[in-house]
């Protein structure tokens, strides 16, 4: 067991980053999910919340898988994970309109609490990896800081409903 | 999972696997750091109310320190299921391991929305294979070529 937050590897990095593509992938696949239940009987406010989280979760995914692509790993495929986040649904789907927002918040605050320590855990280390250190850590900083936004976002409908 | 709980998490594993109170030296092994770094740990647990430490006999967690090592564990297992089960990674012990410190509570949680994991969790975790009962058995039917 280690204790400590350091990212020492090429492996241990690329790992983290498929498990940010996961996440990214929970989002979209969660998202489109609600869109599917509510099934028109939705606000404009939340239909467009939900779509641009599928999109930007989309978007993501793709500069994380940019950089996985360099450090010769694979990804995640989506369909993998829509299918596993589909048959997990019926347990874990939100009741209402206000669970669906929650759900939401919850989605960004888990990615961004996640590129949070994972920014700390690479910069906490010294080691080298075989892709340029600072273009990881500007894409992961990009990355949290729209999920930043993400959080401000639903933040700010809860709080006007 | 902060330093706090890995502590936590050990301290009970080392617990259920002697029947009693954890020695300092144990509690380094399981986690691989020296036994001073160890001792000043459960020093802090001691002062959060979450352990107690007795001379010569070793450290036992508190009601509330039980409470919070079973969450750990939960959440290790997640860890240890999703890296098995979605990614399909064949040393998924080493590397949740290597990962756990990385891995916060809120994204354990979101992970297990798309794992199927025992209503009995995590008391189906077997500390003797470091790793969940049902994941061993799984592992054993279909061994690594």
């Amino acid at each position: 067991m280690s204790v400590g937050q350091r990212v020492t590897s090429d492996h241990q990095l690329a790992r983290l980053l498929q498990i940010g593509v996961v996440l990214e992938e929970v989002v979209e696949a969660r998202s489109t999910q609600h869109h599917r239940e509510m099934d028109g009987d939705v606000d404009a406010e939340i239909e467009a919340l939900l779509r641009h989280a599928a999109e930007e979760s989309a978007d993501h995914r793709d500069r994380l898988e940019a950089l996985i692509g360099e450090l010769d790993a694979e990804s995640v495929s989506y369909e993998e994970i829509e299918a596993l986040v589909e048959a997990q649904y019926g347990k874990t789907k939100p009741e209402d309109f206000d669970g669906v927002l929650y759900d939401q918040l919850c989605n960004e605050e888990t990615a961004y609490k996640f590129y949070d320590d994972l920014i700390e855990a690479i910069e906490g280390s010294d080691s080298s990896f075989s892709i340029d250190r600072d273009r990881v850590l500007d894409t992961l900083r990009g990355i949290r800081a729209e999920e930043e936004e993400g959080v401000e976002e639903v933040t700010a409908i809860m709080e006007r409903r | 999972m902060n330093t706090a709980d890995q502590y936590l998490k050990a301290i009970y594993l080392v617990q259920e696997t002697e029947d009693g109170p954890a020695s300092t030296g144990a509690v380094a092994d399981a986690l691989d750091v020296s036994p001073a770094s160890a001792n000043e740990m459960i020093g802090k647990l001691e002062e959060r109310g979450l352990a107690e430490h007795e001379k010569y006999k070793g450290v036992s967690l508190t009601d509330e320190g039980i409470l919070r090592a079973r969450e750990a564990l939960s959440n290790y297992c997640i860890i240890e299921r999703f890296l098995a089960n979605v990614l399909e990674v064949e040393e998924f012990r080493a590397e949740a391991r290597s990962l756990e410190a990385v891995i916060d509570d809120t994204v354990a949680e979101r992970l297990d929305t798309i794992i199927d994991r025992s209503s009995e969790c995590p008391d189906c975790f077997d500390a003797e294979t470091d790793a969940c009962k049902y994941l061993a058995e799984v592992e054993s039917e279909n061994p690594a070529d």
